[in-house]
């Protein structure tokens, strides 16, 4: 049994968020760079110029990439031979957001209650998926989700024999009636199977996939391309003003379902897809 | 490209067609979702708002703290549709512009042609890159309300694009059309 002080957690957690939140990954600043040239409306392509700029300046200056610094959500993959000592876990995180957002002049944008509505003030607490894993490693992935793209995602418990049919149809039609809500070009991410809450949990798991990496599974990695494609061809183009980047990428990620049930869920990610990890 | 400086005009309104852009000077209001509640709820009561809305712009934004030796952090656009049930209260009271991203509702578009306003778009997410066309900012009411408070930014040279003008005319649509491939 190894042994982990949670003191390390919030060590991590409070430089992930600072890095999270001023670093655009290369994959996403080559996404842009990949589709720019690709880009048919020259207002598109314009705007792609700007979001290089933007993640230019946020990466040189350390300023936020975007003003919406996002929910924290935080992945844990914990091993099984792992002993966390000194503290809660939970705990741990959330002191590791509150430290990183007072540091790093990052917006707190979390109210305690969804209809009384007040300030946390240091936008905890954070959203913590535990999941345990073998081996004696933490695996901690930072992700700060911003409320603009995720108020466009939505999921529907489908018919089994809507089949994949189905799936394209309600994917495609999210991405059309977010239209330029959510700050395109973006990231969908679609969770197919498993139960209502696994979907969606699936679908959030998609975003953190690269851009530009298929899913394994031929079947699901050609469907990937298929609805790339698909939503690209809506003309809402970048910050939606009209172009052919809509999307920067589909991921696709599945699980066992019920013989009754076919859900689906959709977490759209917008172009500022953030997120670092780190394994301790 | 068109230089406006705040308070506008009818005439200054009537001129923008969707789909000009624009390069704002001069001092627009920050207020978003909460702030939005709070200036609908005083018109209602007839009670005086914290700043005179005749000719002014809001900039729907919740900046970042600013970090030492900035006027302001990152402050790029947050999306529009949350503030659709207050606005036509606010464009029917003076208000003669707003900076957001994304679409706004058939209410909103009609009391822009009512009362002759205009909403302008800038790039949702480039907020750092924003920031660099915002000189000050101080806050002018509700403290409490933390990135929603609302705010005086001295902006110059702010780039903003028109999506629904005063005349019907909406960007989205039109740009979405000029480019959705048949299929």
């Amino acid at each position: 049994m190894r042994e982990v002080s949670v003191e390390r957690i919030t060590e991590a957690v409070r430089r992930l968020s600072v890095e999270a939140n001023t670093r655009l990954g290369d994959d996403v600043v080559a996404a842009f760079e990949r589709f720019r040239e690709g880009e048919q409306s020259p207002t598109g392509r314009d705007v792609l110029a700007q979001l290089l700029e933007n993640a230019r300046i946020a990466r040189d200056e350390g300023l936020p990439l975007c003003q919406d610094t996002g929910f924290a959500v935080v992945f844990v993959d914990l091993g099984q031979d792992v002993h966390l000592v000194g503290g809660d876990l939970y705990e741990a995180v959330n002191e590791g957001v509150r430290q990183g957002y007072r540091e790093g002049y990052l917006r707190k944008s979390i109210v305690a209650d969804p209809l009384r509505r007040k300030n946390t003030g240091d936008n905890t607490p954070a959203v913590v998926h535990v999941r345990l894993v073998p081996g004696d490693r933490v695996r901690i992935t930072f992700a700060p989700k911003g409320g603009g793209s995720e108020n466009m995602s939505g999921i529907a418990m489908l018919k089994p024999a809507d089949g994949v049919e189905g799936v394209k149809r309600f994917v495609i039609d999210r991405v059309r009636q977010a239209g330029p809500n959510p700050c395109p070009p973006t990231i969908v991410g679609v969770g197919i199977g498993g139960t209502f809450e696994i979907a969606a949990l699936l679908a959030k798991r998609a975003l953190l996939r690269p851009v530009g990496d298929r899913n394994p599974d031929p079947f699901y990695g050609d469907l990937e391309e298929e609805l790339l494609a698909e939503v690209n061809r809506l003309g809402i183009g970048p910050a939606g003003l009209g172009g052919t980047t809509t999307s920067l990428d589909v991921h696709i990620e599945v699980h066992p379902c019920h013989i009754a049930s076919l859900p689906v869920a959709v977490n759209i990610q917008c172009h500022s897809a953030r997120h670092k990890e780190v394994e301790l | 490209m068109i230089r406006l400086t705040p308070p506008l005009s009818d005439a200054d309104v009537e001129r923008l067609r969707a789909g000009d852009q624009v390069l704002l000077s001069g001092f627009v209001y920050t207020a978003r979702d909460a702030a939005h509640a709070r200036l609908v709820e005083l018109i209602e009561k007839g009670e005086p708002l914290p700043f005179d809305l005749e000719g002014q712009i809001i900039y729907f934004v919740g900046p970042t703290p600013a970090p030492p030796g900035r006027p302001i952090g990152s402050a790029g656009p947050t999306t529009s549709y949350r503030m659709d049930p207050y606005s036509p209260v606010l464009v029917a009271h003076g208000l003669k512009g707003m900076i957001g991203k994304g679409k706004r509702s058939d209410e909103v578009k009609e009391a822009l042609r009512r009362h002759k306003a205009v909403y302008f778009g800038a790039v949702g997410g480039a907020a750092a890159l924003i920031s660099k066309r915002i000189l000050s900012a101080e806050i002018v009411a509700y403290e409490d309300l933390g990135p929603e408070a609302i705010r005086r930014l001295e902006v110059k040279d702010f780039p903003v694009v028109v999506v629904n003008d005063a005349h019907g005319g909406d960007l989205y649509e039109e740009g979405r059309k000029r480019y959705a491939l048949e299929g």
